[in-house]
């Protein structure tokens, strides 16, 4: 305890002294390093992160260098790449998974020269780690009035992965945003237990479609639940990235992670010397959240309404979780014209009322 | 027309000569791969074998993660290699590690105070406080815990091979998905962190004293997993090549029949042989989650039960060989992460490289227990 | 909302055949490696790699149909990799078909480095005009792409092969005793050679069936383990062939039936539910392992254990 109070302490000390401004000279250029949880092949989550590095890089022409490593698991494999990486004298690390947290405190505690950002998780316990994460249930709003509209046999199916927080959210958001436009609308929704299982996502696809599901969203990496319902002629969205490709007749639109913007911001904040730790949660219209172009098979005053979604949510005028709003059992959530607050959606452990289904826990 | 002949003692030069050889080889084949994805071969071996244990750079940090990378694989195949030379085949270690690290997780958690152990906000400690005394008591007991849960989860092999004479390799490898879904159902439920605001994963048991597993000193890798595993090694030796057990395992394994002359109760041996190899396995888990892994997760398990396997066979089922196969491994893990954010190469090109690594060291090993004789074709 | 009325049983049975198709397809394959006694724990890596180079060779062709061929070509040169270490150079047969999924899992993701995002050509379902509309039987029986029916083509051709074919008697017997097969004069080892290259060629279809027609898609570790539970089906299986094609299918049942009852809206314990199979596949085990099945059911003698002919 005393030791890691010292350490702590020294951390912070040196951490203020550097002030994080000294480091790049002006021809040397900055080193970025990114980790990932993935395979940059993975099409995924981990493939779309690394496309942001690659456009961090081309930003800053020559200005920056980045390396990555990919597939590392959490824990002490994560943790030893980062202290590699803070060794060969990389100036900011970006961490990209929740799961990384422990580890990227623990590193950031050794080398306090070392700016890091960490994704989508909620440990900062060093003046030199940030957060950064999307607040995706916006873009799940969006999807959710479209599903509630297009649906014709009220129907529509989800393709979750686990009952964590951020998956909750996300089909609390899409089901009031579909109910609020059509009060027949029901979700079925399918636990795969897996991020990324392309087989088992598309049986899920195909079980949800067998129900009677014309609608079909997913939170799960892969695009082949969006290639079934291509096959079988159901509406879907994609997931993370714009699936268009995939499912050219059924891809309405999709929820993208725009990574970039904010990856370059900190980078140059990094530069000037001007970075500090933060707890950033961007949406749509802080362009970290993006939606891909809305599919011309949607009728033109469904696409007025959720283009009028979108420029609400990212004027600030609208937020998706507004009251009142009861949770399942019918007790109250959020009154009459309340706003959730952060920490209550960031910790989401229920469905909202309406939902069928319990969160398995 | 070549031929092999089996020695009647495995050559002592051999033994000592191929994983040499091997490594040479290895590097070569890795040279011309790395060649082809258009890297320097000379840069990216060196990065793999060379910097992480002398460039001046990551050396004193590198050196020490052998150990913590190794310590985990040596435990897990001194065990194995028990089992292995007695013909009894536990594949399932990957499922013992989950269910030893649940196990302790589950008994340290219970304990766990029921505040964080100190409060820390931009890393200035705002307040520290012990709701737990002194409970000298609970490392142990985790441990014991841990012991257990890996011995419990090999006996269920153990019992339905003596009993209903079902093949232990299939068992155990099925039970492996089962502990994977129970650490799954774990992280996201009766494990999860209630402060841990809704993510999967349990408490973070290195903020817990009583339970942590540190480094014993500072600075060099040595945590109470790799102390135990290097008992495990002398354990496993005396074991092995000083104890009627030993010589009881190497009969069976080699002659069955004759065993069960000697007196060995083949029964029993197989529940010696899982249990050893599940208890070190769960002890490895138990060390992992309170030590470097520090709590449990969806994604615990990275595959330490099964590299094991191939960390067994590489040191020859000799516990003095898997220490140095177990190093080996760790170094191609650590210099092949280097490679990758150094050089940019892919992690699939390291796998390949184990790969062509392990093929060449289990290709040569032949050159030690054989003699290749130029022979004239002989009539079938 | 709990009803099971929703829940069509004919939509239920077509889609576990072809959920099962790919893991039938590497079990099948792996039966006929461990009936003439050889373990190759390699399965996932040659169904991954079968994945990647049926993917590779029916986006450049443009033809499904050479992809599989080619899945199938690239699954078994994997296959002899592991059939050179343990058959000519007595390599251990648990630690080099782990080294097998290693090493093909890599050189899987290296290969199909370009192949990210692609869509493959289609592979059309075979199309059998009236008998498809078939009440019950059409769904099942005639609604399937082509594999599906190569898939138990394989299983039967295998099933006659091991029973009644020369050729399946001397496999039969170097797998029980290959002492006893040499000293009969079979050459054992080219026997497990040819064994060991039509495993991997099993595993590469269907490696390639999930590349080409169930996903379809190239994405790297894209198997998930599929592998390995090809490799627990061999043993539900008790090593025989229409066994392994009931079994695949009950895995496959188990997998759409469980997520067919939350689609419908069922409270189950999916985290639980998960491991069924494993655990039903443990409970069969130990049923045909033990009681009077067990001479007829066990597994082959020589399973596993290295031959080298002695003199």
């Amino acid at each position: 305890m005393k030791r890691r109070q010292l350490l702590a302490g020294t951390a912070l000390a040196l951490g203020l002294a550097s002030g994080f401004g000294t480091v790049a000279l002006a021809d040397d250029p900055l080193r970025v390093g990114f980790v990932y949880i993935g395979p940059v092949g993975d099409q995924g989550w981990t493939f779309i992160h690394d496309q942001a590095r690659q456009e961090a890089e081309a930003h800053f022409d020559g200005r920056i260098e980045t390396t990555y490593v990919e597939s590392v698991p959490y824990g002490a494999d994560a943790e030893r790449v980062m202290t590699q990486m803070a060794l060969s004298g990389t100036d900011m690390i970006f961490a990209t998974t929740f799961g990384y947290g422990p580890d990227v405190n623990a590193v950031a505690a050794r080398f306090p020269n070392v700016a890091f950002e960490h994704a989508t998780g909620y440990l900062q316990e060093e003046p030199n780690v940030s957060l950064y994460n999307a607040r995706f249930y916006e873009g799940r709003a969006v999807i959710g009035h479209i599903a509630g509209r297009m649906t014709e046999t009220n129907t529509i199916g989800y393709i979750a992965s686990f009952p964590i927080p951020e998956v909750v959210m996300g089909i609390n958001s899409a089901f009031l945003h579909a109910r609020a436009v059509n009060p027949d609308v029901n979700f079925r929704v399918v636990w795969v237990y897996s991020w990324f299982d392309p087989a088992q996502e598309a049986a899920a696809a195909e079980a949800l479609i067998e129900q009677g599901v014309d609608v079909l969203m997913q939170h799960t990496d892969s695009t082949a639940a969006i290639r079934i319902a291509q096959e079988r002629g159901v509406l879907a969205f994609g997931q993370a990235a714009d699936m268009s490709a995939a499912a050219p007749d059924v891809h309405l639109t999709a929820i993208i992670n725009q990574w970039a913007p904010y990856y370059i911001e900190r980078i140059q904040a990094r530069l000037d010397g001007t970075w500090e730790a933060r707890n950033t949660w961007y949406g749509i219209g802080d362009g970290m959240v993006g939606i891909a172009p809305l599919h011309e098979r949607l009728p033109d005053d469904v696409r007025a309404e959720a283009e009028g979604m979108i420029a609400a949510i990212s004027a600030g005028e609208y937020h998706p979780f507004t009251g009142p709003i009861n949770r399942q059992d019918g007790s109250p959530w959020l009154a009459e014209g309340e706003i959730a607050p952060d920490g209550d959606l960031l910790g989401m452990r229920f469905f909202v009322e309406g939902m069928t289904g319990d969160v398995p826990n | 027309m070549l031929r092999l002949e089996r020695r009647p003692q495995p050559s002592r030069v051999w033994v000592w000569a191929t994983p040499v050889l091997a490594v040479c080889l290895t590097m070569i084949a890795g040279g011309i791969l790395f060649a082809i994805l258009g890297k320097d071969p000379v840069a990216a071996i060196r990065m793999i074998f060379w910097d992480p244990l002398f460039s001046q750079q990551f050396a004193a940090f590198s050196r020490p993660q052998l150990l913590v990378k190794a310590g985990p694989l040596i435990l897990i195949a001194v065990g194995l290699a028990i089992g292995f030379r007695a013909g009894i085949w536990n594949i399932g270690a990957e499922g013992q590690y989950i269910i030893g690290a649940l196990c302790a997780a589950a008994v340290a958690l219970a304990f766990f105070p029921s505040g964080p152990a100190d409060v820390r906000l931009f890393g200035t400690v705002l307040f520290s406080f012990d709701a737990a005394p002194s409970r000298w008591w609970l490392f142990p007991l985790t441990i014991v815990a841990g012991a257990a849960g890996g011995f419990l989860w090999a006996m269920i092999p153990a019992i339905l091979k003596t009993r209903f004479n079902t093949n232990e390799i299939l068992v155990s490898l099925l039970l492996v998905y089962v502990a994977e879904k129970l650490l799954a159902a774990a992280s996201v439920g009766w494990l999860r962190n209630p402060q841990g605001a809704g993510f999967p994963g349990s408490r973070n048991l290195s903020q817990f004293p009583a339970v942590a597993n540190p480094e014993i000193l500072p600075g060099t890798g040595m945590h109470w997993g790799v102390a135990i595993a290097f008992v495990a090694v002398i354990f496993g030796y005396v074991l092995l090549h000083r104890h009627m057990l030993g010589f009881h395992v190497q009969l069976a394994g080699q002659a069955p029949r004759a065993a069960r002359f000697a007196g060995v109760a083949p029964a029993r041996l197989v529940v010696f042989c899982l249990g050893i190899s599940g208890l070190l396995a769960g002890l490895a888990g138990m060390f992992e989650v309170t030590g470097p892994a520090r709590m449990i997760t969806i994604d615990f398990n990275v595959g330490y039960g099964f590299t094991a396997i191939i960390v067994a066979f590489l040191g020859r089922l000799h516990p003095v060989g898997i220490v140095l196969a177990g190093l080996l491994m760790a170094l191609t893990y650590i210099g092949g992460e280097l490679a990758q954010f150094m050089l940019g190469l892919p992690s699939a090109a390291i796998q390949v490289f184990q790969g062509m690594l392990l093929f060449f060291l289990l290709a040569l090993d032949m050159l030690s227990n054989y003699r290749i004789r130029l022979a004239y074709r002989e009539a079938a | 909302m709990m009803d099971l009325s929703s829940i069509n049983p004919v939509v239920l049975v077509a889609a576990l055949m072809v959920a099962a198709t790919p893991i039938l397809l590497a079990a099948i394959g792996e039966l006929v490696v461990e009936k003439a006694g050889v373990l190759n724990l390699g399965v996932e890596g040659m169904m991954i790699t079968g994945a990647v180079t049926g993917f590779a060779f029916a986006v450049t062709s443009g033809n499904p149909y050479l992809g599989m061929v080619a899945a199938a070509t690239g699954g078994a040169l994997l296959a002899l990799i592991f059939a050179l270490l343990t058959q000519y150079l007595m390599a251990n047969q648990v630690a080099t078909g782990l080294a097998l999924t290693l090493f093909g899992l890599g050189f899987s993701a290296l290969l199909g480095q370009g192949y990210s995002g692609v869509s493959p050509p289609r592979t059309p379902r075979l199309d059998f005009g009236w008998l498809a509309e078939i009440p019950v039987l059409g769904p099942i029986v005639f609604r399937h792409d082509p594999l599906v029916y190569v898939s138990i083509i394989i299983v039967a051709a295998v099933w006659w092969f091991l029973r009644y074919s020369r050729a399946g008697r001397i496999l039969r017997a170097v797998g029980e005793n290959h002492d006893a097969a040499h000293a009969l004069g079979y050459r054992v080892r080219m026997v497990r050679v040819a064994a060991i290259a039509f495993g991997g060629a099993c595993a590469g279809l269907g490696g390639a069936y999930l590349s080409l027609i169930r996903v379809p898609q190239w994405t790297e570790g894209m198997t998930a383990g599929a592998g390995w539970i090809a490799l627990a089906l061999v043993v539900f299986a008790s090593w025989r062939p229409w066994r392994a094609l009931l079994g695949a299918y009950l895995f496959g049942g188990i997998v759409t039936l469980q997520l067919t009852l939350q689609a419908a809206g069922w409270r189950i314990p999916v985290e639980y539910l998960a491991m069924a199979p494993y655990l039903v596949t443990i409970v069969v085990l130990v049923v045909i392992s033990s009681g009077r099945a067990r001479r007829t059911l066990a597994a082959p003698g020589s399973l596993g254990r290295p031959f080298h002919a002695a003199g």
